[in-house]
């Protein structure tokens, strides 16, 4: 072989490697999926959405507590976090050399990548610890400000991507700043911001471990945010280390709509940010 | 940018209707003063809030910080019943399943973002990406108990008898297998951390002009030839940050890990030992916890948690933000 044969070659394996690697990426996700679908679809019937969890060994019951958990504790973060996050984000797109811009989105960085344990132990410290008193409202604080950067970044960026020209067509139709943010700029990406918020609704709807020592978790339904509440995440945890067969039925069930409800929304973001960039294009 | 001229250089006032919807009030639009200010208020709620996070972190772990100070951090007792805590064992766990994740995570990542960016089919370029980035929608706690019922017993009756067998001979790959390990804790975290890493290696291979890639093509190299010389080295402080952002995501990951590494506070050099890291501990003992200062001291593990992964990002972003910047400026 010469040696120009030899480079060839070597060039043909290693992209080859690397296609294998595409597939070794993609087998984790087809793998969960399906190990969720097979172990989890059949539990969900009706009596998974309308019950409480039976009595411990029984069969049957459902994990509507944890729903109504979830949906109450996400519901006050999202009154919470999505005003803040929202008015960050269209302040760092506005004002974008500001100093407080970049101060702003710098530290919305950092929040990003603060572990969401961490916030747990922030806000049992500050809600919790005081009081002496687990609380559903203590857990939409964490969910709150693990939001917070990430709606932030969503708007800024979808802001970014209207173009001047539209900006400043409003502009010099006499309009003034505010109005063209709001009726011009941010109704174009509505649809964009819309969706970007709601999955990082999903996102915090999926997180367990700011909960665990805030919310807590509960057997039982409950509707006071003062207390103790059950949560889809918290529920998967504690049934799938818990010793009952019961227990990991109800498990896979809750964790099949969980990813299922993350995974809807990423799609539906991903369409309507890629249906912006091809009217735009 | 669009900031109102300064009153001297103003023309006359416009008579006739004013602009549409402004809200005048003695000469002045009051509509854009308050839309600003609501703005404002929440830009700086952010770092405010971070702010917080931090004192509140101090004062949880205060008791322990004066009772162990930095000793804690070197120490490998942890005995809530005679209140003695040292988290080097937690410190060591921590880091050493993010090593061995990006071990795993960073060879593949980085193929898959190379490949992605210039061997695939344009066609399939973004697609792909899209669906491994999937990866990184799925909850923590999915993985977990995924790694519980599926992952574990098929490494434990398969991978891990394998690897003792052919690697035995090493201190790492000795002793029982008990499936929950550190190992196991490691391939879950490479799983989870791999799409970011792949993502914004995208993103810098990306941002590399293809001036680049046709000069070594040009001086007659293999397509294989031009990555090597002349796309990954002018990306590689970027894609140096995009394995450094992984490492963020690794150290902090709390849920999987939990559920798979055993939770153990030992030191062990053989990875198929139970271990623990820092936000495993945290997440299993804080809601037993009933001392002041096992309470505290679980608080002060996460201030140190908080603290390194701060450094870790901020690092990461700083190199990202280099590459990307150098390529907008070089654009024409």
């Amino acid at each position: 072989m010469t040696r120009r044969q030899i480079r060839r070659g070597m060039s043909n394996v290693m992209v080859a490697v690397m296609g294998g690697a595409v597939v070794v990426a993609v087998l984790p996700l087809l793998l969960i999926l399906g190990t969720l679908v097979i172990r989890g679809a059949s539990s969900l019937n009706l009596a998974f959405f309308l019950e409480t969890t039976s009595a411990a060994g029984t069969t049957g019951g459902g994990v509507a507590h944890a729903i109504v958990g979830t949906l109450l504790m996400v519901g006050a973060a999202a009154l919470m976090g999505l005003p803040i996050g929202i008015a960050a984000g269209m302040y760092a797109a506005e004002y974008a050399n500001t100093r407080l811009a970049v101060v702003t989105r710098f530290v919305a960085d950092v929040m990003n990548g603060t572990p969401s344990i961490v916030v747990g132990v922030f806000a049992w410290a500050w809600l919790v610890a005081p009081r002496n008193q687990f609380s559903a409202f203590a857990g939409s604080a964490a969910l709150a400000m693990l939001m917070i950067p990430m709606v932030m970044r969503t708007t800024e960026e979808m802001i970014k991507l209207v173009p001047t020209a539209l900006r400043e067509a409003a502009l010099a139709l006499g309009y003034p700043r505010w109005r063209t943010s709001l009726t011009v700029v941010v109704r174009t990406m509505l649809p964009g911001i819309v969706t970007g918020t709601l999955l990082a609704v999903a996102r915090i709807a999926g997180e367990t471990a700011p909960l665990l020592f805030t919310a807590l978790g509960n057997q039982f339904m409950n509707t006071d945010l003062g207390r103790p509440m059950a949560a889809l995440p918290l529920t998967v945890y504690v049934y799938a280390i818990g010793p009952y067969e019961e227990w990991h039925r109800l498990a896979w069930a809750t964790a099949l709509v969980l990813i299922l409800v993350v995974l809807a929304l990423s799609i539906a973001t991903r369409i309507a940010t890629r249906q912006r960039f091809d009217r735009r294009g | 940018m669009l900031e109102d001229p300064p009153e001297s250089q103003r023309g006359p006032i416009p008579q006739g209707p004013s602009p549409r919807g402004a809200v005048r009030l003695f000469g002045r639009d009051w509509g854009d003063l308050v839309f600003r200010g609501m703005l404002t208020l929440g830009a700086i709620l952010v770092p405010v809030l971070l702010g917080f996070l931090v004192w509140e972190l101090y004062l949880g772990s205060r008791l322990a910080i004066d009772r162990f100070g930095f000793r804690f951090l070197t120490s490998s007792n942890w005995n809530p019943v005679s209140g003695e805590f040292g988290a080097l064992p937690l410190i060591f766990g921590t880091l050493l399943s993010s090593m061995l994740a990006l071990l795993i995570a960073v060879p593949l990542s980085l193929g898959v973002a190379i490949f992605l960016t210039e061997f695939a089919p344009p066609r399939i370029r973004g697609p792909i990406a899209f669906v491994i980035e999937l990866l990184a929608a799925i909850p923590s706690v999915v993985y977990g108990l995924w790694g519980i019922f599926f992952l574990i017993p098929f490494l434990r009756g398969t991978i891990y008898p394998a690897l003792q067998g052919v690697l035995g001979f090493l201190p790492f790959f000795q002793g029982p297998i008990y499936g929950y390990s550190m190992l196991s804790a490691a391939i879950i975290l490479a799983i989870m951390v791999m799409p970011y890493i792949m993502s914004v290696s995208r993103e810098v291979l990306l941002a590399v002009p293809s001036s680049q890639r046709e000069a070594a093509l040009a001086l007659g190299a293999t397509r294989w030839e031009a990555v090597v010389t002349a796309v990954v080295p002018y990306a590689r402080s970027g894609i140096i940050g995009a394995i450094i952002l992984g490492l963020g995501r690794a150290l902090g990951e709390t849920m999987a890990v939990t559920m798979v590494i055993g939770n153990r506070h030992e030191l062990s050099a053989s990875l198929f030992a139970p271990g623990y890291t820092m936000a495993a501990a945290i997440a299993n003992e804080f809601a037993e916890a009933v001392e002041d200062i096992h309470l505290s001291a679980l608080a002060y593990v996460a201030l140190v948690l908080f603290l390194v992964t701060v450094l870790v990002n901020a690092g990461a972003r700083l190199l990202v933000w280099r590459v990307t910047r150098r390529a907008a400026g070089a654009a024409p």
